[in-house]
């Protein structure tokens, strides 16, 4: 809402000396967020005068052609002045804006008397765009009238500040300067006479003329619905300059008597106004819902729109001319040859109209007060407003008015009037509630609990703490002291909140940098991951309405996104990546439809829902677990003067993966699988307490070149949920056994189909509880081992807690090691 | 030199006489200075401390003096003896200390070379910087409270007072999984969250919850369609504003520093009234670039505060739809967008660094903000 300061000066009656800053401070104070304070034409400065033209010289020999013009500017300006001008669209006894020498134009444009064209051109007729009052440089400004010599910085409104105020939907009664002038006057102490509580005096209805018939068909939609009419208006009627600046400077453009009246008692009063053209309406006009089978109705913006059965609308006997409070029709509209203007001035009720406005996705001056509620009883007082300026500047026949209204009764709040005290935190006295909430228009009755019936233009005041709110804004929020309460004991982070900031702390230590992705994707990331149809993964939640048409699915999976940050990285230049991701991904249950439910539960808010409500609620939202993703191309250790460097692998990946739930206590363990988007050989399925959380390893070719990557790029994604739960609760403390430790290599001959962990895991259970651990540290292909087949080179660690074991006891818990290992996978030592 | 010496034997032994026995050490104690190396003190060591040394020989000798003479001579014998030795104690703890720097020199290194083989790896900012503010609401016994990111619409909006066409509705875009009217939204807010405390917590509830939040914006320098807030929630008996006031107050010291002021402004919002815009006072100027060209400050941008958050009492109608007694308990709650405060507390000046993944980014930052 933009106010100009001069409009709410005529309101209320501030200072000279305040200027528009004091009045933003004062308002930004009280809850009224002003974005910006404007000056039209903010760097005009110096003599602009008004001129008549006198008369006017073609000069033909230049390349364009060129005006020599004498202008009068009034004896004290210097009387008649010769001006070269460019501009073709005025004429002798035009009056125009001069700019005499020493004004400085918008641009640091400062005006001095110079020879151009072959005469001395001493001053400027000016252009809108010129002084930085609009685009419009097709002519220079022509005025409707004038007299010479006047001020013409004062007459243009040169140096008017204007308040930008953002509303919140609250304040509804602030999309008018009259609600905006009433906070000013609270702000500023000042009285103030409030014109939407004054009735203005029209003519007595004229004998011979008869008012408009109206109706409310729904009174669920429409309150109040009012109809004045005016016959024999002149519908060539100019309308006044000063309401015209009014209009500009409030953001709205200038049309036609008829429609800026009705705009200007909008911004003035707060109340949307619809006139209509008498001559092309068919009986009495009525408001309600559109109904069954209502053919389209095309609007005022030329759009035919299709009506859904609860817009609201206004009819006559012709059909639906209007959706009330949003957008007026286009059949029943004013045009140039109006005479006769019906005035609709209407109460719609709020929720009605929002959902018309967003059904048609139509937002205009009037639906946007409909929705945040219009001022109860304002309408016929506007109407009246309105039809006095219709008839003052375009004359016309007064007919009078026919009005339906379903009964008012002001609400009741009842209110502890020590509540603002309570709640603010500091003293706020019986007296200093009463005051607060009569400068906001209420009446108070009562003691210790007050009854305040709101007035009518704030519907939005319905709760004993809307009250509160009104009371401590203009006691003053800066007021309010500081304390710090006293929380109870708390537990800290839950076990999954610690795990989850551990397992980010042990993705970075392991090298890898977070990145945070959208959690967008599109079918097209799923083939190319090469999801196969039917797969979890493929479950994923749709957007009604996502940003782009090519990412309409929640992810189910953090690769796409970490995939699309890799090739961001390489784009830029960098070749070493590992980055990677903590966060949600959405996958619907099998008996949760994509589209969702028909009708979701929608529990009351007057009380707690039931546990079967919230059950309800919650069964309607898809699982949401957090995974872990990492995605490492390029160097893992980089060449330097220690040698060559090393790309990443499949084995950085499952590395990562395993290090990470090391760092939350968990052992997972790799097994072959050949799982999309991997290399279906050299990738891992990572196994935790049996269960399969995540893989690991090098990309499927294709998805690397789908996505334009550098061969071998490696992955890992693993259901951090999945993980957490099969970390410890409480860990248990490890044995650590300080007798001496007996060391044994051996070599163990398989087949090269059998996997290296099964054989480690033959010989652990084989040695038995003495053997601490077997690790892996050669694997031999070649000439000394039969083909097909490959050599396993493991360290055994053997140790007792209790004793320093024998040679005996050493070697039986070796021997028996190989044997598990060569009645499992055929295993036979090296060497024997 | 003399065969050994029947003790009773009184023949006079010339190497015990003092003179000679002087003569010894300093012999010894001149081989010893000019020892070079540690292979010269080996040398000299058998020499003059050996078995065969002159003073081992003497030494022998005592048993043949008379017995009234031995004691001073094995008195003189022994003082110089241990004179030696500690000399060539010395003299090769000397020679050893020169011998280590020199092969300490000669194994030295540049190391200046550079060190790093790997990449080193990072979290984001916006991660810790969530952390880090739930820390300073943990330290005062808060715990954090966490809620779906695809959200019902009866929490994100229904009960947070938002009735189907209020008008703030239309204040936040919103995405909608499934279909519009699915009743399932991407939340726009953490403040469903607030819900979801108060329907799982028993009072009085302190929680802060920090997440992410989906509006449909596009993406430029200052808007994202995907961002993160950080909610503040307390519901006990007797709480007002001026616990808001205090508790937004130790959250800005926190983050900006001692004495750094908070402004609350009235505002709307529907799960708070009254509500409160809250602004910082910009923690680079102070305030002190306002009306003040000659020292513009680029985080403020000369306002001298920055909009931070939004905040007020809970809505006694929000309370209601949790089930909470609303006559003997009173809530206060707050909101503020995490990549704003990472903005003007790092000076990021474009929002897209921090969506785009460039590992730069979040590597500048390490684990810590």
């Amino acid at each position: 809402m933009r106010v100009p300061l001069e409009w709410l000066r005529e309101m209320v009656d501030l200072p000279a000396q305040v200027d528009a800053r004091a009045v933003a401070e004062r308002l930004i104070a009280a809850g009224l967020e002003v974005e910006s304070v404007e000056t039209a034409g903010g760097d005009v400065s110096g003599p602009l005068v008004v001129g008549r033209v006198d008369a006017i010289e073609e000069l033909t020999e230049f390349k364009k052609p060129i005006r020599w013009c004498q202008v009068d500017v009034g004896l004290e300006h210097g009387g008649v002045r010769g001006i070269v001008c460019g501009a073709r669209n005025f004429a002798v006894g035009d009056h125009v804006v001069v700019a005499l020498p020493g004004a400085v134009l918008p641009g640091d444009f400062r005006i001095t008397a110079r020879e151009t064209y072959g005469h001395v051109s001493d001053g400027m007729i000016c252009s809108q765009r010129e002084l930085g009052l609009g685009d419009d440089h097709d002519g220079i400004m022509v005025l409707d009238s004038g007299t010479v010599g006047d001020d013409g910085a004062a007459l243009l409104g040169l140096g008017e500040e204007t308040l930008d105020i953002a509303v919140t939907p609250d304040r509804g009664y602030a999309l008018s300067v009259r609600g905006v002038a009433r906070e000013v006057a609270t702000a500023f102490g000042l009285p103030f006479d409030d014109p939407g509580q004054r009735l203005v005096d029209l003519p007595a209805p004229a004998a011979d003329a008869a008012p408009w018939p109206c109706g409310v068909e729904d009174p669920e939609m429409c309150e109040l619905f009012t109809l004045r009419r005016i016959i024999g208006f002149d519908p060539a009627a100019a309308t006044p300059g000063w309401m015209e600046r009014r209009l500009v400077a409030s953001g709205m453009r200038p049309v036609s008597l008829a429609v800026d009246v009705t705009n200007y008692v909008m911004l003035e009063l707060g109340q949307p106004l619809h006139a209509f053209d008498g001559a092309k309406l068919r009986g009495a006009v009525r408001a309600g819902r559109a109904g069954e089978a209502a053919p389209p109705l095309e609007t005022l913006d030329h759009v035919s729109r299709a009506l859904d059965p609860d817009d609201v609308v206004i009819r006559d006997d012709s059909g639906v001319i209007g959706l009330a409070g949003t957008m007026g029709g286009l059949h029943t509209e004013i045009d140039d040859d109006s005479t006769d203007l019906v005035l609709e001035a209407a109460r719609f009720v709020a929720e009605p109209v929002a959902r018309t406005a967003r059904r048609h996705r139509l937002s205009s001056e009037a639906s946007r007060r409909f929705e945040r509620g219009v001022d109860r009883v304002l309408a016929p007082y506007a109407s009246a407003r309105a039809a006095q300026l219709l008839l003052e500047y375009g004359g016309g026949v007064y007919a009078g008015m026919t009005a339906w209204e379903s009964p008012y009764s002001p609400p009741v709040i009842a209110m502890d009037a020590d509540l603002p005290q309570r709640t603010s935190g500091m003293p706020v006295d019986r007296a200093t509630v009463v005051h607060h909430l009569e400068q906001v228009g209420c009446e108070i009755m009562g003691d210790a609990v007050l009854d305040v019936s709101p007035p009518p233009w704030r519907p939005d005041l319905t709760d004993p703490a809307d009250l509160v709110e009104e009371v401590v804004r203009l006691v003053g929020y800066d007021r309010i002291p500081s304390r710090l309460p006293q929380a109870p004991a708390g537990y800290g982070l839950t076990r999954e909140q610690r795990l989850r900031r551990r397992a980010g702390l042990a993705l970075a230590a392991a090298g890898v940098v977070d990145v945070l992705t959208y959690p967008f994707m599109g079918e097209g990331d799923l083939d190319a991951l090469l999801v196969a149809a039917g797969e979890r993964r493929r479950r994923a939640p749709r957007l009604a309405n996502p940003l782009s048409e090519e990412q309409p699915l929640l992810r189910t999976t953090l690769l796409p996104g970490l995939l699309h940050a890799a090739r961001r990285n390489l784009s830029r230049g960098i070749d070493d990546i590992a980055l990677g991701e903590i966060g949600r991904v959405f996958v619907l249950d099998d008996d949760q439809d994509p589209g969702g439910v028909a009708e979701p539960p929608r529990p009351g808010v007057e009380q707690r829902p039931s546990d079967a409500e919230l059950a309800a609620i919650e069964a309607l939202l898809p699982v949401q677990p957090h995974h872990l993703a990492a995605v490492l191309t390029g160097a893992r250790e980089s060449r330097g003067w220690w040698g060559p460097g090393r790309e990443a692998t499949w084995a950085d990946a499952i590395e990562i993966a395993s290090s990470v739930a090391s760092m939350l206590g968990v052992d997972i363990v790799a097994r072959p699988a050949t799982d999309a988007p991997f290399h279906p050989g050299r990738t891992a399925a990572l196994v935790a307490d049996g269960e399969v959380i995540g893989f690991a390893g090098e990309l499927h070719p294709r998805v690397i070149a789908t996505y334009s990557l550098p061969a071998r790029t490696v992955a890992l994604e693993l259901d951090l949920d999945a993980l957490m739960a099969a970390a410890h609760d409480v860990a248990p403390a490890p044995d650590v056994r300080t007798q001496p430790v007996a060391k044994e290599d051996i070599a163990l001959v398989v087949a090269e189909s059998v996997a290296a962990a099964d054989v480690a895991d033959a010989v652990r259970t084989g040695a038995g509880e003495l053997c601490e651990e077997v690790r892996l540290f050669d694997v031999y292909v070649g000439p000394q081992v039969p083909e097909g087949h490959r050599s396993l080179a493991f360290a055994l660690r053997f140790r007792a807690l209790d004793r320093t074991l024998s040679a005996e006891e050493i070697a039986a818990a070796r021997e028996a090691g190989v044997a598990e290992a060569a009645r499992r996978h055929g295993a036979v030592l090296r060497g024997t | 030199m003399s065969a050994p010496n029947n003790p009773y034997d009184p023949v006079a032994v010339s190497t015990l006489e003092p003179e000679a026995v002087d003569a010894m050490v300093a012999a010894a104690l001149a081989d010893i200075e000019s020892a070079g190396d540690l292979d010269e003190i080996k040398v000299v060591r058998l020499a003059h401390a050996g078995d065969r040394s002159p003073l081992a020989l003497a030494n022998r000798e005592i048993g043949a003096l008379p017995p009234a003479a031995k004691a001073e001579a094995g008195k003189r014998v022994g003082s110089a003896r241990q004179t030696v030795r500690d000399a060539l104690d010395a003299r090769l703890a000397r020679l050893e200390i020169e011998r280590d720097a020199r092969v300490l020199v000669e194994e030295s290194v540049d190391v200046t070379l550079p060190t790093r083989r790997s990449g080193l790896g990072a979290r984001h900012p916006l991660t810790t910087l969530m952390e880090r503010m739930a820390e300073v609401f943990m330290a005062m016994g808060y715990e954090v409270a966490e809620g779906p990111e695809a959200e019902a619409e009866w929490f994100n909006f229904d009960a947070l007072n938002v009735p189907p066409d209020h008008p703030a509705r239309t204040m936040q875009d919103t995405f909608f999984v499934g279909s519009e009217r699915s009743g399932v939204v991407l939340r726009t807010q953490t403040s469903p969250i607030q819900l979801r405390a108060m329907l799982a917590r028993d009072l009085p509830i302190y929680v802060v919850a920090p997440g992410r939040v989906f509006r449909t914006d596009e993406l430029d320098a200052t808007h994202t369609p995907v961002f993160h807030q950080i909610e503040g929630l307390a519901v006990d008996e007797g709480i007002t504003m001026a616990d808001l006031k205090g508790t937004l107050e130790h959250l800005a010291a926190a983050m900006f520093g001692e004495g750094v002021q908070i402004r609350l402004r009235p505002s709307y919002f529907p799960f708070t009234e009254p509500s409160a815009e809250l602004d910082l006072q910009c923690f680079v100027c102070r305030g002190a670039s306002v009306g003040n060209p000659e020292a513009p400050c680029r985080t403020c941008s000369s306002e001298g505060w920055i909009e931070w958050g939004g905040c007020g009492m809970v809505n006694p109608r929000v309370l209601r739809a949790a089930g909470i007694d609303t006559a003997r308990y009173s809530g206060f709650a707050f909101g503020m967008g995490v990549e704003r405060t990472l903005m003007f507390r790092h000076g990021v000046t474009d929002m897209r660094d921090m969506v785009e993944g460039d590992i730069r980014f979040s590597r500048a930052f390490g684990v810590e903000v």
